[in-house]
């Protein structure tokens, strides 16, 4: 169980990581690096991100999980990706 | 990117066209001279269900595809701007609610939308703050089970007659989204003169004098007002306003066709003239790769792509710079005449240049696509 967890943990990363290089061009992004404070993403970037989660995982986020507080890391985004496919299991 | 439009789409095209033209165009002088859409048209708008197209068929509504929703404005956009950007304004407010209302806010007010018997309004800018909403001045601040919201809010399209605003504000220094009913105690609503251009959208400044929302009024969250709720209705908002701009300069390209067939100087008909076929070649080129900016923005919004925001923030950065360009020539092309009210061409130009500032201005989106690009 924690095996798929981990598993499923390190896909959803890879997932993410690749649409930031394919957005963000040139820009390698570390697990716990601020995207809103380095500067990389501004509002019409995060829409794109909330799209492109909602779409590739096929998960629908609330308006309270939309907050841009938290998910400023792409360990904060795999965890709320993570979180919401386990709700839907 | 393979853009399909389906049967059903053409044929709400065809019906919103005659549509346009029997309602619309007969109206059009009136529109103008008195600054205001009749309550006539916009019976028939809701008659026609036009008022409803983006709204869930649970809740009275269409719930038409992007495509469509892209066809319809065109079309609404070569009868009269106002009527056009009316609906979009409906447009923005379903999206808001549809995405971030709850159901008991969704079952309360989007059939009335649908039916006509609510009218809707956006109210985001203020007299100090137009594109930069994060400096915004109105404040909420949270009471016992409601909220007092004070401040002011300026050229709210539809405000004169709206039943329904929905107001952004900071609240604890955050962005929040209210749903505020016309006869809330606290709120007056002063008309304001209309515009050189969009004269039919009734704007009104609204005062919000301690204004007491109740909670159940919060649409979405405290923080989600500009990042969720603005953003994506705005998103909407400019996918509608490209379309219609779409539509403005096939209005322009039409009536330029018409005239350089009739009009005679030097021996020959405008439309041997080099020059001249030069602005028409420019209207029609640009008329189609707006329209293609649209469509794909439309068909990547249909698959719920990512990159249908930026899509879209070019389909309105273009068309509109389209209109304005084909506003100009079509004046250009019409000499004295095109400067006097006897030809449409004169309000396409005041319109379009209005389209231009609407919905985020140019200036806003050629930053914002320099910083997201799409290669
Ligand atoms: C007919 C009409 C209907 C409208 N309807 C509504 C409505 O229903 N609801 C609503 O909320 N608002 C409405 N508006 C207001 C509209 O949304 C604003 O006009 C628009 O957001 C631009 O704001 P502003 O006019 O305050 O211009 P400003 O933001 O003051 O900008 C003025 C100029 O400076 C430029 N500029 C601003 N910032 C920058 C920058 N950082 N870099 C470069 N250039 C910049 C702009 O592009 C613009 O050219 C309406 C306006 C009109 C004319």
């Amino acid at each position: 169980m924690k095996d798929k967890i981990i598993s499923n943990q390190r896909e959803i990363k890879s997932k993410v990581k690749d649409y930031f290089a394919r957005s963000l061009v040139g820009i390698e992004l570390g697990d716990e690096d601020d995207i809103f404070e380095l500067g990389l993403v501004h509002s019409l970037f995060a829409m794109q991100l909330i799209l492109f989660i909602e779409k590739e995982f096929g998960i629908e986020l609330e308006d309270d999980e939309i907050d841009l507080e938290r998910i400023k890391t792409l360990n904060q985004i795999t965890s709320l990706i993570l979180r919401k496919l386990e709700l839907q299991c | 990117m393979l853009i399909k439009i389906s049967e059903q789409a053409k044929k709400l095209q065809t019906d919103v066209r005659l549509f346009v033209e029997r309602e619309i165009i007969p109206q059009v002088q009136s529109i103008e001279n008195d600054g205001r859409i009749s309550e006539e048209i916009v019976s028939k708008l809701a008659g026609n269900h036009l008022l409803g197209m983006m709204i869930p068929e649970e809740y009275g509504g269409q719930n038409i595809d992007p495509l469509s929703l892209a066809l319809l404005h065109e079309e609404l956009g070569q009868g009269h701007t106002s009527v056009e950007n009316m609906l979009t304004v409906v447009g923005m407010v379903v999206k808001a609610i549809t995405s971030a209302g709850d159901e008991e806010q969704k079952k309360r007010w989007l059939p009335g939308i649908a039916a006509g018997s609510v009218i809707p309004a956006f109210a985001m800018s203020e007299s100090n703050i137009g594109s930069d909403i994060k400096g915004m001045e109105t404040v909420a601040v949270k009471g016992d089970g409601h909220f007092m919201l004070k401040g002011n809010k300026k050229w709210i399209t539809l405000g004169q007659i709206a039943d329904l605003f929905i107001v952004f504000a900071k609240c604890d220094n955050r962005g929040a989204a209210f749903l505020v009913e016309r006869d809330t105690p606290g709120l007056s609503v002063v008309p304001m003169s209309p515009t050189f251009g969009l004269r039919g959208n009734m704007l009104a400044e609204l005062h919000f004098d301690d204004c007491q929302i109740p909670e159940a009024n919060l649409l979405g969250r405290i923080g989600s007002g500009f990042n969720r709720v603005a953003a994506f209705a705005l998103d909407e908002g400019r996918y509608t306003t490209a379309c219609g701009c779409v539509g403005l300069g096939k209005a322009c390209l039409n009536a330029s066709l018409k005239y350089v067939n009739q009009r005679k100087q030097f021996d020959v008909y405008l439309k041997e003239h080099q020059l001249v076929q030069k602005m028409i070649t420019e209207m029609i080129v640009n008329i189609q790769t707006a329209k293609l900016l649209c469509y794909q923005a439309g068909t990547l919004r249909e698959m719920k792509d990512p990159t249908s925001i930026s899509y879209t923030l070019m389909a309105k950065y273009h068309a509109s710079k389209m209109a304005n360009l084909a506003a100009d020539y079509a004046i250009q092309i019409h000499g004295a005449v095109g400067c006097s009210t006897e030809y449409a061409v004169e309000r396409y130009y005041r319109d379009a240049k209005i389209m231009e500032i609407i919905e985020g201005s140019t200036q806003l989106y050629e930053m914002q696509i320099a910083k997201n690009p799409v290669i």
